[in-house]
């Protein structure tokens, strides 16, 4: 299936807020000054329009990600890599035992052109979702214009590391990459390289810190050095993470400044499990059974590992491999 | 509005300046994690600067493990031996300053598709490749087939994204938090 080929189900005028009404299966979606209605066969749901646009956004920038994206309690995707589920319910157990629980299974170049077009419909021009809420204007009121650059920002992903000749590349004032005000005590200097003449491509590093100082997004993970399936994704935090992610593979967390607290829970029926509070230099892993959601108070750099071996959700799944990483 | 620092329509205001708080070998805090109903060593939670400040100079110890793959903190203090492997590796310099020397391998003694790092003995043989000078924050490439050694003119922290090899140390009752 080519982007070509695939049709986005939307109405052909708008409401009466200026808002077009999307459909995808049996799922139907539209929004108005402050919500957006949900609904499905057996149901129906209503979030915030700014929570929604906020999850929304990583869903479609991280291509569904790994394992499950919940908007909230009821509604969400699962990854299938491949193929994508959009559910009501199912990570829900009162939905479930009430049996208004809802999945249907999707082609993902078709829920990611759906979800990308209800995106760009629905996000106003002072609304950003990426943005932390003291850098963006609201999510709110009737159609005002859009914000395409901000919704369809390119996804960083290494293949190599950051700073190799060819690969991605440090960002800076003159790149549209200015320090965010709440990293302006970071160090920007660089490290210093000799690299004798033939292995120019072989001797690099960078900043990270000034690196992650520089990103404009929040709650973004992005590749920034690559060994094999192991993929250094850091990413900079503020306030809440916009989704509640439900893991199909252990990660790991590595808190490189600041402080994040997470509440996790059970991943299939959102009972709590714990809170872990981790402060700069704390490392701890997430099992792959769980679903978690991070608050960060200031502005905090974190480095999300993960293991992104297409091997892993069906070894998980099996329980071939355990939920946990390690025994001891 | 951006990076302005403008408050969000009928929002407070926002601090004047902040603070980044970077953990050290001097100065570090712990979390950890608050159980509720669950077993504290399913999260495997340590710290690295905790974990380097009892830690062997250039001991390699895990503090992450997915599959093959790890997470090595190296307490970083005077000079490492030599080492190699047949993967790119990375290094991150959480504290301290160091220099990492880079040789290129005229004969690796890894066979190709091989795992995880090994120490060379003696001098490497090869042309050499550069040299980069880290401080906190930084990371550098530890390309694959070439020979690299650490050079800690102030002792710090390095953090290795790597493959579990037969130097890797797994202390997991150790460092972790178990109750």
């Amino acid at each position: 299936m080519t982007v070509s080929e695939i049709q986005v189900a939307q109405s052909e005028g708008t409401n009466a807020e200026g808002y077009h009404e999307f459909s995808l299966g049996e799922f139907t979606f539209r929004r108005d000054e402050f919500f957006v209605y949900i609904i499905w066969p057996t149901g129906n749901h209503i979030m915030s329009a700014d929570a929604f646009l906020r999850a929304l956004q990583r869903d479609v920038a991280w291509d569904f990600f790994y394992g499950v994206v919940n908007f909230d309690g009821v509604f969400g995707t699962v990854n299938h890599y491949g193929t994508v589920d959009i559910f009501a319910g199912r990570y829900n157990e009162s939905y479930r035992k009430a049996e208004l629980d809802y999945s249907e299974n999707v082609e993902t170049p078709q829920i990611r052109e759906t979800f990308k077009a209800v995106l760009a419909d629905w996000t106003n021009s002072t609304f950003d979702p990426f943005a932390s809420p003291h850098e963006t204007g609201a999510a709110f009121g009737i159609k005002n214009g859009e914000n395409l650059s901000a919704v369809t920002r390119r996804r960083v992903a290494a293949n190599r590391m950051v700073a190799v000749p060819g690969d991605e590349q440090i960002r800076s004032d003159a790149s549209g990459f200015p320090v965010n005000r709440m990293f302006r005590d970071v160090d920007q200097s660089e490290p210093v390289i000799e690299v004798e003449p033939g292995f120019e491509g072989e001797v690099a590093a960078f900043s990270l810190f000034a690196y992650l100082s520089r990103s404009d997004v929040t709650w973004n993970p992005s590749v920034v050095s690559a060994c094999k399936d192991s993929l250094f994704c850091p990413t900079t935090e503020e306030y809440i993470l916009p989704i509640i992610h439900g893991n199909d593979r252990v990660e790991w967390f590595l808190q490189l400044s600041d402080q994040i607290t997470w509440e996790v829970e059970d991943r299939d029926t959102g009972a709590v499990r714990s809170r872990v509070v981790m402060k700069a230099g704390d490392i701890c892993a997430m099992p792959a059974d769980i679903r978690h959601q991070g608050y960060s108070p200031k502005r905090s750099m974190l480095l999300v590992w993960e293991n992104n071996s297409g091997d892993i959700p069906d070894l998980i799944a099996s329980g071939k491999t355990p939920t946990y990483p390690i025994e001891f | 509005m951006g990076a302005s620092g403008n408050p969000a329509a009928g929002g407070g205001v926002e601090q004047a300046s902040y603070t980044t708080r970077f953990g050290s070998l001097n100065s570090f805090d712990r979390g950890g994690v608050e159980l509720v109903n669950d077993d504290a060593r399913h999260y495997a939670f340590s710290n690295v600067f905790d974990v380097a400040s009892r830690s062997k100079p250039w001991e390699k110890v895990a503090v992450g493990k997915n599959m093959e793959y790890v997470l090595e903190v190296v307490r970083a203090e005077g000079i490492s031996e030599w080492r190699t492997a047949a993967h790119d590796e990375f290094a991150v310099c959480l504290d301290g300053e160091v220099t990492l020397d880079l040789v290129k391998l005229n004969s690796s003694p890894l066979a190709e598709g091989s795992e995880g790092s090994v120490a060379i003995n003696g001098e490497p043989a090869g042309p050499r490749m550069g040299r980069v000078f880290l401080k906190r924050g930084h990371q550098a490439l530890l390309p694959a087939g070439a020979a690299y050694r650490f050079t800690a003119t102030v002792t710090g922290v390095l953090l290795i994204q790597t493959i579990a090899g037969p130097d890797t140390q797994f202390r997991w009752a150790e460092i972790c938090q178990t109750v």
